[in-house]
């Protein structure tokens, strides 16, 4: 049995190991082992070199990695929560997503950010938002949520081949998921969405930390005669059309669940791509589950209430049946 | 804010016209409360609302005829009206000030000869604007210019897969019933709508004067989807009647004129109390499961003279006197004769009862009113060779019948059904 | 009540009972149930209407005597 947490460990040992120009950085990442324990033991195992603490400095240490991307390196470089990545906003947004296009080309950034995201742990509004649907926004990045082990494990090394920067979205509460994973797991596809159960009578849409919650829903519903499809994203950005409306055109309703808020959220997107591609097969509204218009409360009861949870799909998926 | 919507007044019901209106914008009503008279192919009811409120704009007029579930009037509900109550605007006083003219806009209008005095300026503080001149300036009309995409559909709401399934299949979307959100239209309306309508013709706009051929229209309608979808199984029983007649008699003996009951009074409680034993001939089938009913609502069949039949309900016979009974047949026969029925009688019978006997013949074999699963026919009361304890003698008898829904239930109980009807009849001052 | 009287009460009478009905239609001889479509609680209704106009107590026994046009008005004149 492997953990989430033990998954991604694996894929930045492969990296490390396959190719020399790629090295770790980020806050605690080398003695302490990383705030959530991913990288640890890798700084015995690789050294300081390659395993670097830096200072708490967002905007400092993904300027250096940019810095080090630029001039042939392949960095991986990890923020603690994707709260904290906004320090980092003007590196990410205003250099590392736009050098190529503003070089013609000339200059590329193969730097890859690990951050987490999401709530669920009771860590209060400034460590659990879900902002994924910002960076999805911004052209010149790939924005990638692994919700499986397998993503976890598969999905580092074809980023770091990416020779743009690629944000890889860690959801909090998927740590310490455990599963088997094979032992020749090994890279894994970074542009399409993935059918994780097939179904005929709605596609509930998904991605991260609110996979798992769709194929619950997708579960309970089966019990009452409901067949429902899950599609999880896994690419934020580029977004597969093609999966989501195919499924759709199938299925005529989806639902879409997304932990960000709903308002100018990746749902809102996903719905939009929905409407424009697959209007005339809709036998309903699109739905949308997403978390409360709040900043993230830090009580448990209200952390549950504020984010999506399986009897909210399971009632939004029900109301599209009339 | 709630919907007042047209009602379903009846399985066969597809749309209902709005005959008059008993309320008014403004007017306060009362969940129950009659506030319309709605035709429809076969009757005119009035028809109950379902919320508390105060009416606030009814949308279809008079005359108009609109799809089942077509909102008919917005009302403001009591609590609603609690939080959007605010304070109105005040009243202007005094004479209103001229309007406000830009130097441009003064020039805009001279040019195209449009008189400021007569604008409402739509401006900060009631300044008339260049776009106001520029409206005025515009032909009328030009409701005529936009594009017909534009103008907005009539018809109920319906998804974009149904309408391009109705088009494809050329159903008509406008009369179809929603199952989906929000009532709407969907998927498998249309198909269903495809699926039962080979052996009906289309129904057709009618004119008043046609009603008669549409009810006759909407009874073939309804009775043929009875017959496609309900297994009918039929059984007959005579049942001696020398115990109720002669309790009538002696009852009526007693009585003045106006306080007289009629045979058919103890018939239909009979068979109201006779489903307490056999629950499984009260209620409704719907999707393909059937749900027995607590209460026992009674649609009595009534011939109008004019042809066609109607059936509307009776409601709680098995906890009605005789007395109560037939003052309520009374008033439904006379309310059915003259065309002026409630919503809850038409659409709410749990088994029917027809008497058609009475005007003739000996068995009557009926068809059963779907969703029900039961239909209980009299024939005539007549004097038959009757033996009894070994004796032969003239009785008043009656040919009890049972059109029963097989899906539900079978010959063994449906007899215990009539043979339970004919034991109540047999103690008449019990009932 | 004299015989035309008794006849235009009958009608006035079948009219309320049954506004679509002909009286006109009905034969001499004809019984009003079957003529005009008479059900029990229709009849009921007419001799209660009688009752109404005349102050009549009609007992059900007589009931019979009501069934046709003429026999009617032998009851209605006879009576009062």
């Amino acid at each position: 049995m492997v953990t989430y947490r033990e998954a991604m460990r694996q894929a930045i040992r492969e990296a490390l190991t396959r190719d020399d120009r790629a090295f770790l950085m980020g806050e605690d990442v080398g003695r302490y082992g990383g705030c959530y324990a991913v990288s640890l033991g890798l700084l015995e195992e690789f050294g300081p070199e390659r395993i670097r603490d830096t200072p708490l400095s967002e905007s400092a240490f993904v300027g250096a990695g940019i810095g080090a991307a630029l001039n042939g390196m392949r960095p991986i470089v990890e923020i603690m929560t994707v709260n904290f990545s906004l320090l980092a906003l003007d590196q990410i947004v205003n250099n590392a997503a736009t050098l190529s296009y503003m070089s013609g080309g000339q200059f590329n950034v193969p730097l890859v950010i690990r951050m987490t995201t999401g709530a669920g742990r009771q860590l209060g509004a400034q460590h659990s938002h879900s902002l994924e649907g910002w960076y999805a926004h911004i052209p010149g990045l790939r924005a990638l949520a692994p919700a499986t082990l397998e993503d976890a494990r598969g999905m580092l090394w074809p980023a770091l081949q990416d020779p743009d920067p690629v944000i890889i979205f860690e959801h909090g509460t998927l740590y310490n998921i455990e599963g088997e994973l094979a032992d020749d797991a090994g890279p894994v596809d970074i542009n399409t969405a993935a059918v994780r159960r097939p179904g005929d009578d709605v596609t509930i849409i998904t991605y991260g930390g609110t996979m798992r919650t769709g194929l619950g829903a997708a579960e309970q519903l089966a019990g009452s005669g409901v067949s429902a499809e899950v599609i999880d994203l896994r690419c934020l950005r580029p977004l597969d059309t093609a999966t989501i409306v195919s499924s759709v055109a199938r299925t005529h309703r989806a639902v879409i669940v997304d932990e960000g808020w709903r308002t100018g959220s990746l749902a809102a997107e996903v719905s939009a791509r929905i409407m424009e591609e697959v209007f005339y097969d809709l036998d309903a509204p699109v739905a949308r589950v997403c978390s409360a218009e709040v900043p993230m409360p830090y009580a448990k009861h209200l952390e549950d209430a504020a984010i999506p949870q399986v009897a909210d799909v399971v009632a939004a998926v029900q109301m599209l049946g009339g | 804010m709630g919907d007042f919507t047209m009602p379903s007044l009846g399985a066969d019901m597809e749309a209902g016209t709005i005959a008059q209106w008993l309320v008014k914008p403004g007017d306060e009503v009362h969940r129950g409360g009659i506030v319309a008279v709605v035709e429809t192919e076969k009757s005119t009811m009035e028809v109950e609302i379902f919320e508390s409120g105060v009416i606030d704009e009814l949308l279809v007029h008079e005359g108009e005829s609109v799809p089942v579930g077509t909102v008919l009037a917005h009302v403001t509900t009591r609590t609603a009206e609690a939080v959007t109550a605010a304070p109105p605007p005040p009243p202007p006083s005094g004479p209103l000030p001229p309007p406000v003219v830009s130097p441009v806009v003064r020039r805009l209008a001279e040019r195209s000869g449009v008189d400021l005095a007569v604008l409402s300026g739509s401006g900060l503080g009631g300044t008339v604007t260049r776009a106001d001149v520029e409206r005025a300036a515009q032909p009328t009309g030009d409701e005529g210019a936009r594009p017909e995409w534009a103008l907005g559909r009539a018809g109920p709401r319906s998804s974009p897969l149904a309408r391009r399934l109705a088009a494809e299949l050329g159903v008509d979307l406008s009369a179809l019933r929603g199952s989906g959100p929000h009532g709407s239209v969907v998927e498998r309306d249309v198909r269903l709508a495809v699926e039962v309508r080979p052996d009906e013709t289309p129904p057709a706009p009618v004119a008043p004067e046609d009603r008669q051929a549409a009810m006759r229209r909407a009874i073939g309608a309804l009775m043929a989807r009875s017959k496609r979808e309900i297994p009918h199984y039929y059984l007959s029983t005579t049942i001696d009647l020398t115990a109720p007649a002669a309790w009538l008699e002696q009852t009526n003996l007693e009585r003045p004129i106006t306080g007289r009951l009629i045979m058919s009074v103890l018939l239909l409680k009979a068979t109201a109390l006779a489903v307490k034993a056999v629950p499984e001939m009260n209620g409704f089938m719907g999707g393909g499961t059937f749900a027995s009913s607590e209460a026992v609502h009674v649609g009595v069949a009534v011939s109008l003279r004019t042809g066609g039949v109607i059936a509307p309900a009776i409601h709680n016979v098995d906890q009605l006197t005789l007395d109560e009974l037939m003052t309520g047949l009374k008033d439904l026969v006379g309310r059915a004769r003259t065309g002026v029925l409630r919503t809850s009688e038409m659409s709410d019978p749990t088994i029917t009862v027809t008497n058609l006997g009475e005007l003739g013949v000996e068995t009557v074999f009926g068809v059963i009113y779907p969703p029900q699963v039961a239909l209980v026919g009299f024939g005539r009361v007549t004097e038959r060779a009757w033996a009894r304890d070994g004796m032969l003698g003239v009785h008043p008898c009656v040919t009890a019948t049972l059109s029963a829904d097989h899906r539900v239930s079978d010959g063994h109980r449906g007899g215990r059904f009539l043979a339970e009807i004919d034991r109540l009849l047999q103690e008449p001052g019990k009932l | 009540m004299t015989n035309d009287e008794a006849r235009q009460l009958i009608r006035s009478v079948l009219h309320q009972v049954a506004p679509e009905a002909d009286l006109d239609e009905v034969g001499a001889g004809e019984t009003l149930q079957e003529a005009l479509d008479l059900d029990s609680m229709d009849f009921l209704n007419f001799v209660v209407g009688l009752h109404e106009a005349t102050g009549l107590e009609i007992p059900e026994r007589d009931y019979p005597q009501l069934s046709t046009v003429e026999g009617c008005v032998t009851y209605l004149t006879s009576a009062g």
